[in-house]
């Protein structure tokens, strides 16, 4: 077996089905199935015991993702000394118990059971979708069903609409068998409740609210149609191309949670993603993007040839990759030689592989002979490896995501995990259903403040901009209350720290009634949350961008550090400080050293001992000095020292703030190398196009948010002909440095000789673990899925000081509303790829959410354009008016390009990081008339003239092509 | 002098003109410058005689009816306020043959008392049993219940004392009383007797059920057809929580329980337990599977009593009497009283407590007295439309558990519905398939669409075309409801069907 064809158990097109869930226990019994003994957890049904010792007892409502049900009938069984035939899924394992599952008397029921099951059935096995991969047909099958003796003419369910309504799945309802199994999914592993039985009797039917599924409160998890055991939900690209015939074990390429998915194939054809059932970070669940949204990799928009050109004025020319490489190489050493060494840089992308990432700086640090590189981590979770790596000592999350099944209260601050990190919401709604409390630190009214069944114990409606002093006040009523955990400080955390922050932060001006002012959150509420969460047994913290983003971003982790020491909650499950990772690699690239002044694992470039390891693993001298940071390249570029950039798989001029700023540098640069799987807005000025491919069409690995190494698996060839790695050593071979690399395994191994924390990951122990959480070494061979169990990575925890000071963007009377930003379910980040699939139904364009009474203000109504103006530029786009805003703050997203959120952000900044201050620019709105602002028409205009490059460059090309 | 006059305000004697009778007695009374003391009282349980009008006389309480409202001035003229002959006189009501013959431990006060009355209740022996069970360990009440032998009288017949003792043994922040009042079987209306006409009692029952498991709220799951009844008990509670009967400090004992009514929406299968569960969470009615049990996992996951109406309100007698006075009457496993009651085609419908063992027979002529076309009896259906029909040759069967089970049949909640000779018992057998189509909750398969291919298959076989094959697919669509129904809904039905099939195969082969 070679690497390249993978574990077998990766290439497995069957997933056996154990029925019910695992269940949890310090005890086990044995029981007997038809004889052969096995031994099972405690509470473990009859049925999943049963197929464990190998035996498969029929079944149609049960499957092991859902808690037992009982409905189907078809699983009784006979157990010694017990009356009846009981069902096996619902009845546990008792110690001795004597099990039988197959007797005359019991085929007999089943048999009765199916027989009723197929006289509602249509006979239309050969043309129905999920023939071969159908459990009620192999459930006929397995009974034996010779006859149906009722006949075919009595009451049924036969002629009904398709509900087709959903882009990706269909309902068929005369192929349900009312088994509720999607019911039941949306409810227990979405926790959307969106569907329904409706009716009773023989007229129960699956209902999606009052119309159809797209009109409900269905979320396109896929959940469902996971579930159904029939063709009743089906995904429309099995209706029109047909069963798998193999599957590829492999890694999401959207958000921080890594879910692992099975790439269902045909050939080199992906026909369906199915969330992996074993994925440590999903467990089976996936959400609308991962498991749908996968069309972009093959969209007609995809760029396949590299293409260069002199200026950005000029129109492309498609060449072969070796001419750009050579192109692209001249142009770096040009520069270099002209400008210096240090005029070169490379941005490496939170979307692409840790090999790919590890490969871009060390193409950087060896090749350009710089450390001039940065990640787009930098505008998203710098102040996370900041805040703490000073404070714990590791830049990273504490926990795995199975913590949270062991929390007992769970504060969400800057969040929005149902929209932002949608399947370990669904983890988390479903442990607040089983009785955690919640506290939602966040200005928005977000999902969970109130979803079915889940509702927070407090929502502290913050100011933008106030987390630091929400966080400070929480602290000070810990502390100055006596909550804190004294024995855990005083054994774990560094004392004379301790001392000076506990003066700090019992001083007045800490109180929740001090800060109330720049809050605007009541003070007994934050007294109230600060009692529940400190009172908790197991307190775990969550947090994304809506902290880190911000001038104050470092300051405000490290509040949240600071909390989670206090109440000693690190170094178990069900506690944390748990960073909600924006992209599918953020932790990944900051690990692989993507910041300019860190080698991987987080090393800093000063130190001689790390640049002699490294240095003499890549055969050169690593400069001492950091190099530069995103936006100090952006103003290097504008004062003309900064002239050639290197941007993998990041589309800086639509993400990164303040876009005219941005535009203006890369109009300043002489080389701008894009990798891209598409043209996207920084391609616009880019002279050197290296087409990208998508995470199908390569080996690699993705680090999710909770440190999980998980295993990117090739399932079709790159469309542009080379991997994204092979072009970055293509690339420095053309720069006269040499890279030997035969697969990506070969750069992990590169990695893991070279990063403590790494020295145990392998393809070959991922292949066999699954995956792997770092840190993995001698220590810890198979991984740490929570850090900091016994002394913190640092030693003693550090209490840092967290003195809270207001953002300077502050609104006035010109621009008196705060702007606060963020995504939502269906879009992702820049939108490049999804909004190159059909989730563009739910959200075709970027809309400013404005609360009723600013709105009435200004005059304002519910879907009006309406223009925005902060200090650095205007934009217009279409508004909602929702309560879920507070007086005085708007909310917008940023997936659409020609909405410009980002031309009105500011170039306030992290103090400690530089990531920029997207969640607080002060703006005025008002109502328009016109679809389209200034800066919207110039981008019009813009995007128009490249197209045009782009076409007449093909046109060129094709011409000489013919002669 | 003011005189007493009771009209009964249950919902049995309001649908026959009980609230026009009383109007007319005041009217009357006013007219004719008479002083009268109105009482609206539960039924004696007679309705044959509703509107029965009862006065209070020195000699006793003396009975008329059925009364009309065009019969009051007549009454009136007839010197009713001194007990006075009359064509409707009926005598004193307690020496009534009716009467007589009954033991009446539960509907001791039923027609006797105002029900809502907080004195009558005390009055009449109410809160005996609940100040002996403030002063007991919660132990001592279980086992009182566990040696009084009284089992479950909404129709599976378990150990009433034995189910407490689970939930007592289950530890828990919180545990409740749910008490079943879905009284949905056809020919049924001891619950809804007892609710109307004596709601304390089933209070009572309540509270002592909750002193001896450490429940602390009780849920009344009451079906929405009986507004009268929702009525007199949410009156009832709101009086009793006044009184401290109810409430965070119970007579002053300083242990709490209360007492909640939550209606149904017109579902026969929110009477199996675990449906009533769901269904007063909030949920759509349908069952669980079990286990777990109610007892250890019930209302919202906390252990749970889950008992009929009839089961908590003979409660207060055991606690008073002792649970040893409770088991001397009744027979082998099958001990106390049980509230009978006979509708359909008979005579003399109503509701007679007698100890269990009484023979069918019995019930049907001498409490009964035979059907009320004259004609004969040839068929019965025992325990709602999930009971056998027996047959003529079965009425010597003593009416309790174990018999009637051995007759093949079985009690449930203590209801005889009566048929004549012109029955065709094909009809009910499919009416019970039917029944079950309507009803089922459509959970599990044998039940949902085995119910519907029930209606079919009978149809065929009476129809007689293939006879032969239609009978044994309807043996097999029985055995299977029987074998695989999740729970008695499905499980049950082919009692009626196959017991109809079996006595009066005649019926099924008109078509020869």
């Amino acid at each position: 077996m070679t690497l390249q064809e993978g574990h077998p158990a990766m290439y497995s097109n069957k997933v056996v089905d154990f029925g019910t869930p695992v269940k949890r226990s310090d005890n086990t019994v044995t029981v007997h199935i038809d004889g052969k003994p096995v031994c099972v957890p405690e509470g473990t049904s009859v049925m999943r015991a049963a197929v464990e010792a190998g035996v498969q007892v029929p079944k149609l409502c049960a499957t092991d993702s859902l808690e037992s049900f009982g409905s189907c009938r078809l699983c009784l069984v006979e157990i010694d000394g017990r009356r009846g035939t009981p069902a096996s899924c619902t009845t546990p394992c008792d110690d001795g118990m004597q099990v039988t599952t197959q007797s005359k008397k019991l085929a007999k029921l089943r048999r009765g059971v199916m027989e009723l099951y197929i006289s509602d059935h249509p006979l239309d096995c050969l043309t129905c979708p999920a023939n071969g991969n159908c459990e009620l047909q192999d459930m006929a099958g397995a009974v034996g069903l010779r006859d149906v003796r009722y006949g075919y003419e009595g009451e049924n369910h036969l002629v009904q609409e398709k509900d087709e309504s959903n882009p990706y799945f269909t309902f068929d309802p005369t192929k349900c068998i009312v088994c509720s199994r999607c019911v039941r999914a949306c409810e227990e592993t979405q926790g959307t409740f969106a569907l329904t039985v409706e009716g009773r009797g023989f007229d129960s039917k699956i209902a999606a609210g009052p119309t159809n599924f797209f009109d409900s409160e269905c979320v396109s998890c896929g959940a469902c149609v996971q579930a159904c055991p029939t063709s009743t939900l089906m995904e429309k690209s099995i209706v029109d191309e047909g069963q798998p015939d193999h599957a590829v074990t492999t890694t999401c390429a959207y958000c921080g949670v890594g879910c692992s998915f099975r790439a269902e194939m045909q050939g080199s054809e992906v026909v369906r993603m199915v969330p992996h059932k074993d994925g440590k970070a999903n467990h089976g669940h996936s959400c609308v993007k991962g498991r749908f949204a996968w069309g972009y990799a093959t969209h007609p928009d995809r760029v396949k040839q590299p293409m260069i050109r002199k200026k950005i004025t000029d129109p492309w020319r498609e060449v072969s990759w070796e001419e750009a490489f050579e192109y692209a190489a001249s142009e770096i050493k040009r520069i270099q030689a002209k400008y210096g060494q240090a005029s070169t840089g490379g941005i490496t992308s939170s979307r692409c592989t840790n090999e790919e990432t590890f490969l871009l700086q060390k193409l950087v640090r060896a090749g350009f002979g710089n450390n001039n590189v940065d990640t787009c981590a930098r505008v998203c979770h710098s102040p996370t490896g900041y805040g703490l790596k000073t404070t714990l000592g590791e830049s990273a999350g504490t926990q795995d995501f199975d913590s949270v099944d062991f929390t007992d209260c769970v504060i969400v601050l800057g969040a929005n995990p149902t929209d932002g990190h949608p399947v370990f919401a669904s983890r988390l709604k479903k442990r607040l259903r089983e009785g955690a409390t919640l506290i939602v630190i966040d200005p928005r009214q977000i999902d969970l403040v109130r979803t079915p069944h889940v509702e927070a114990s407090f929502h502290l409606q913050l100011r933008p901009g106030s987390n630091v002093a929400v966080m400070n006040a929480l602290a000070h009523v810990v502390v100055t209350e006596g909550l804190e955990s004294k024995g855990y400080i005083a054994e774990r955390c560094d004392m004379e720290d301790y001392g000076k922050w506990k003066a700090f932060i019992s001083e007045e001006r800490n109180s929740p009634e001090a800060l109330e002012e720049h809050t605007g959150v009541p003070a007994d509420q934050i007294r109230g949350a600060a009692r529940l969460f400190a009172k908790a047994p197991n307190g775990a913290l969550y947090y994304g961008l809506g902290v880190t983003e911000h001038s104050q971003g470092s300051t405000g982790v490290m509040t949240i550090a600071n909390l989670a020491m206090l109440t000693g909650n690190i170094g178990r499950p069900g506690v944390g400080v748990n960073p909600l990772r924006g992209q599918n690699n953020v932790q990944g690239a900051c690990d692989m050293g993507s910041f300019p002044h860190e080698l991987p694992g987080y090393r800093h470039v000063s130190d001689p001992a790390v640049r002699e390891l490294f240095g003499k693993e890549w055969g050169v001298d690593i400069q001492p000095e950091p190099g530069l940071r995103i936006p100090n390249m952006f103003d290097a570029a504008v004062d003309g020292s900064f002239k050639a950039l290197y941007v993998q798989g990041e589309d800086i001029a639509q993400s990164d703030p303040d876009t005219q700023h941005v535009q203006k540098a890369l109009e300043s640069l002489e080389c701008l190398i894009v990798q891209d799987i598409f043209m996207n807005e920084t391609a616009k000025y880019a002279h050197v196009i290296f087409p990208g491919s998508s995470f199908l069409e390569k080996d690699g690995t993705f680090t999710n948010a909770e440190r999980r190494i998980s295993r990117v698996r090739k399932v079709m060839p790159p469309l542009p002909g080379l991997a994204d790695w092979e072009v970055t050593v293509r690339f420095a071979e053309a720069l006269g440095y040499r890279m030997n690399y035969s697969h990506p395994s070969e750069i992990m191994d590169e990695i893991a000789r070279l990063t403590p924390t790494f020295t145990g990951v392998s393809y070959t122990k991922l292949d066999k673990l699954g995956s792997i959480q770092w840190p993995c070494n001698e220590a810890a061979p198979e991984g740490t899925p929570y850090m900091h169990e016994n002394e913190f990575v640092r030693g003693k925890g550090k209490f840092v000081l967290t003195e809270f000071q207001a953002t300077p963007e502050r609104t006035t009377r010109k621009f008196p509303l705060i702007l606060t930003t963020g995504r939502i379910l269906s879009q992702y980040n820049v939108g490049a790829q999804t909004r190159r699939t059909q989730n563009q139904v739910w959200h075709d364009e970027d809309i400013i959410e404005l609360h009723p009474h600013d709105a009435e203000n200004r005059g304002i109504e519910h879907g009006d354009m309406v223009s925005m103006q902060s200090r650095k530029g205007d934009t217009t786009m279409r508004c909602i008016v929702t309560d879920r805003m507070q007086p005085g703050v708007v909310f917008t997203t940023f997936h659409h390009p020609e909405s410009g959120a980002n031309v009105v952000t500011t170039d306030n900044s992290d103090w400690a990081t530089n990531c920029p201050e997207y969640k607080v620019t002060a703006v005025q709105i008002r109502k328009v008339a016109s679809d389209k602002g200034e800066w919207q028409q110039r981008f019009d205009a813009f995007a128009q003239q490249q197209d045009l490059l782009a076409r007449q460059g093909f046109a060129e090309d094709s011409e000489q092509g013919s002669k | 002098m003011s005189v007493t006059i009771y009209v009964p305000c249950d919902s049995a004697a309001l649908s026959l003109g009980a609230n026009e009778v009383a109007d007319a007695v005041v009217r009357e009374a006013g007219s004719r410058n008479l002083e009268v003391q109105l009482v609206r009282n539960g039924s004696r349980g007679m309705l044959w005689l509703e509107t029965m009008l009862e006065v209070a006389t020195d000699a006793g309480r003396i009975a008329y009816g059925p009364v009309t409202e065009g019969d009051v001035a007549s009454l009136f003229d007839a010197d009713v306020m001194a007990g006075g002959e009359h064509a409707l006189r009926l005598g004193k009501t307690d020496d009534l043959p009716w009467m007589q013959k009954q033991t009446r431990l539960t509907f001791a006060r039923v027609g006797v008392t105002d029900p809502v009355s907080l004195d009558d209740y005390s009055e009449h022996g109410g809160l005996v049993g609940l100040k002996k069970a403030l002063t007991m360990e919660p132990s001592a009440i279980v086992e009182a219940v566990v040696a009084s032998g009284l089992r479950g009288r909404g129709g599976a017949g378990f150990p009433a004392g034995i189910k407490w003792r689970t939930v007592l043994g289950a530890a828990a922040d919180q545990k409740y009383i749910a008490c079943n009042a879905d009284e949905g079987d056809s020919g049924t209306f001891s619950d809804r007797m007892i609710m109307e006409g004596d709601p304390y009692v089933l209070l009572e029952g309540m509270v002592i059920a909750g002193l001896a498991v450490d429940a602390t709220e009780g849920y009344i799951y009451l079906r929405s057809e009986y507004p009268d009844a929702y009525v007199v008990l949410t009156s009832a509670i709101e009086r009793a929580r006044a009184a401290g009967w109810l409430g965070s400090d119970v007579l002053g004992s300083g242990k709490a329980f209360d007492v909640h009514v939550r209606l149904g929406a017109g579902s026969y299968v929110c009477g199996e337990e675990t449906a009533m569960l769901e269904s007063l969470e909030g949920k759509r009615g349908i069952v669980r599977a079990k286990p777990p049990l109610p007892a250890l996992e019930g209302l919202w996951g906390k252990p749970t009593v889950v008992n009929n109406v009839m089961t908590l309100a003979a409660i207060p007698y055991i606690l008073d009497q002792g649970g040893e006075a409770y088991a001397a009457y009744g027979t082998g496993r099958s001990l106390g009283t049980l509230p009978y009651q006979l509708a359909g085609n008979i005579k003399q419908g109503g509701l007679v407590e007698v100890p269990l063992g009484v023979t069918i027979r019995e019930l049907l002529y001498d409490f009964g007295g035979g059907s009320a076309t004259g004609r004969p009896i040839r068929a019965i259906q025992v325990g709602g439309p999930l009971g056998a029909y027996l047959p003529e040759s079965k009425f010597d069967t003593p009416a309790d558990y174990e018999s009637l089970s051995a007759a093949g049949g079985l009690l449930g909640h203590g209801g005889i519905v009566a048929f004549d000779d012109t029955v065709d018992m094909s009809k009910m057998a499919r009416y019970a398939m039917e029944f079950c189509a309507i009803e089922s909750c459509g959970k599990c398969t044998p039940c949902r669409i085995g119910s519907t291919r029930g209606v079919e298959v009978v149809d065929r076989l009476v129809e007689g075309k293939n006879r032969k094959k239609d009978e044994a697919l309807l043996r097999d669509l029985c055995d299977t409801l029987t074998s695989a129904s999740l729970c008695a809904m499905g499980g049950l039905t082919p009692l009626p069907v196959l017991s109809a099939l079996d006595h009066f195969p005649e019926d099924f082969a008109k078509s020869e």
